[in-house]
């Protein structure tokens, strides 16, 4: 199976923040940036933590930012940039 | 040494059938030996399964990523393959990366540096590298690896130009991620495992190039 974004898509990252077990870090929250790659479908670990199944299992993606969208007066003259792996429920187009 | 480190599990036995350090320990390493001895005597696991989880993850080393990044320097085709399927290429060098989820292995070029960090934790390709060193699980790694890269690598030793770029990978899911760092210049008359010996750890997270120096190789 694959998910709803296809690699070039731009996505939001949800801003929330919601109690438990998280694996998208809270400084991309909210952050826009570009599916890279799709991984394939893993266990949710928000689940996992709990002694749960983790099923159904979901999309993870590799997700692009810009090093600027995410950090106010990241050196102006790079165009460096961070990949976070990223579950589909945390995501939405953009 | 810490609790971690510490696996010869040596010294006074109790009389309860295994043996306990002498020195007096901090409270995590005296929950981690109550929690194993718990484990033993209910029956959970046995003294031998837990010595053999030790010896097996005190096998794997930064070693076998240096095999495989040597073998890429000299092997094209070996380096296509590392990058298509790296578990695959792996276990073509006896290395098994099978426990990981799924593993990628991101290509350093003279444009562009990878850095790999995990800000939730400490995720790290284990299989491939052993245990992470103290410094990638620190606070201070995890927070500025991923807004001042540059800064961290400065202090490592690395001054990247201008116009190269920096990729963060915050490894916080199921992947992990290894550098395959560029080939270090003038080392064309190196065999294999001569470039290996040059393919430091900190090179495979990707916070400094590996770097040639004639005295090191021997």
């Amino acid at each position: 199976m694959s998910g709803r974004f296809q690699p070039g898509d731009r996505v939001r990252v949800r801003f929330a923040d919601p109690p438990g077990h998280i694996r998208t870090p809270f400084y991309v929250r909210g952050k826009t940036g570009r599916v890279e790659r799709y991984h394939g479908d893993f266990r949710n670990p928000e689940e996992l933590a709990y002694g749960k199944d983790g099923l159904p299992r979901r999309p993870l993606y590799l997700v692009g930012f810009d090093q600027s969208e995410l950090w106010e007066g990241y050196e102006p003259a790079r165009r460096d940039r961070l990949f976070v792996d990223i579950y589909e429920h945390w995501l939405e187009p953009a | 040494m810490s609790a971690e480190t510490r696996t010869d599990g040596h010294a006074a036995d109790d009389g309860h059938g295994h043996e306990h350090p002498k020195h007096e320990l901090g409270p995590w390493a005296k929950r981690v030996y109550a929690i194993r001895d718990l484990l033993i005597e209910k029956g959970v696991v046995t003294a031998a399964d837990v010595q053999q989880q030790i010896d097996y993850m005190e096998a794997r080393s930064p070693a076998n990523g240096a095999r495989l990044v040597a073998r890429a320097w000299v092997d094209p085709a070996f380096k296509a393959r590392l990058l298509a399927d790296p578990k695959a290429a792996c276990a073509e060098l006896g290395i098994d990366a099978t426990s990981i989820n799924e593993f990628v292995v991101l290509e350093n070029t003279e444009r562009v540096r990878h850095l790999v960090v995990c800000t939730l934790c400490s995720c790290y390709p284990r299989p491939i590298l052993g245990r992470p060193p103290d410094w990638y699980k620190s606070l201070n790694y995890r927070s500025r690896a991923v807004n001042e890269p540059r800064a961290v690598m400065r202090e490592f030793g690395q001054e990247l130009p201008d116009d190269v770029e920096v990729r963060v990978f915050d490894s916080s899911a199921d992947i992990r991620y290894l550098v395959l760092p560029v080939r270090p210049a003038g080392t064309e008359h190196l065999s294999e495992d001569e470039l290996a010996r040059l393919v430091h750890r900190d090179s495979l997270i990707g916070v400094v190039d590996p770097r040639y120096d004639p005295a090191a190789v021997r």
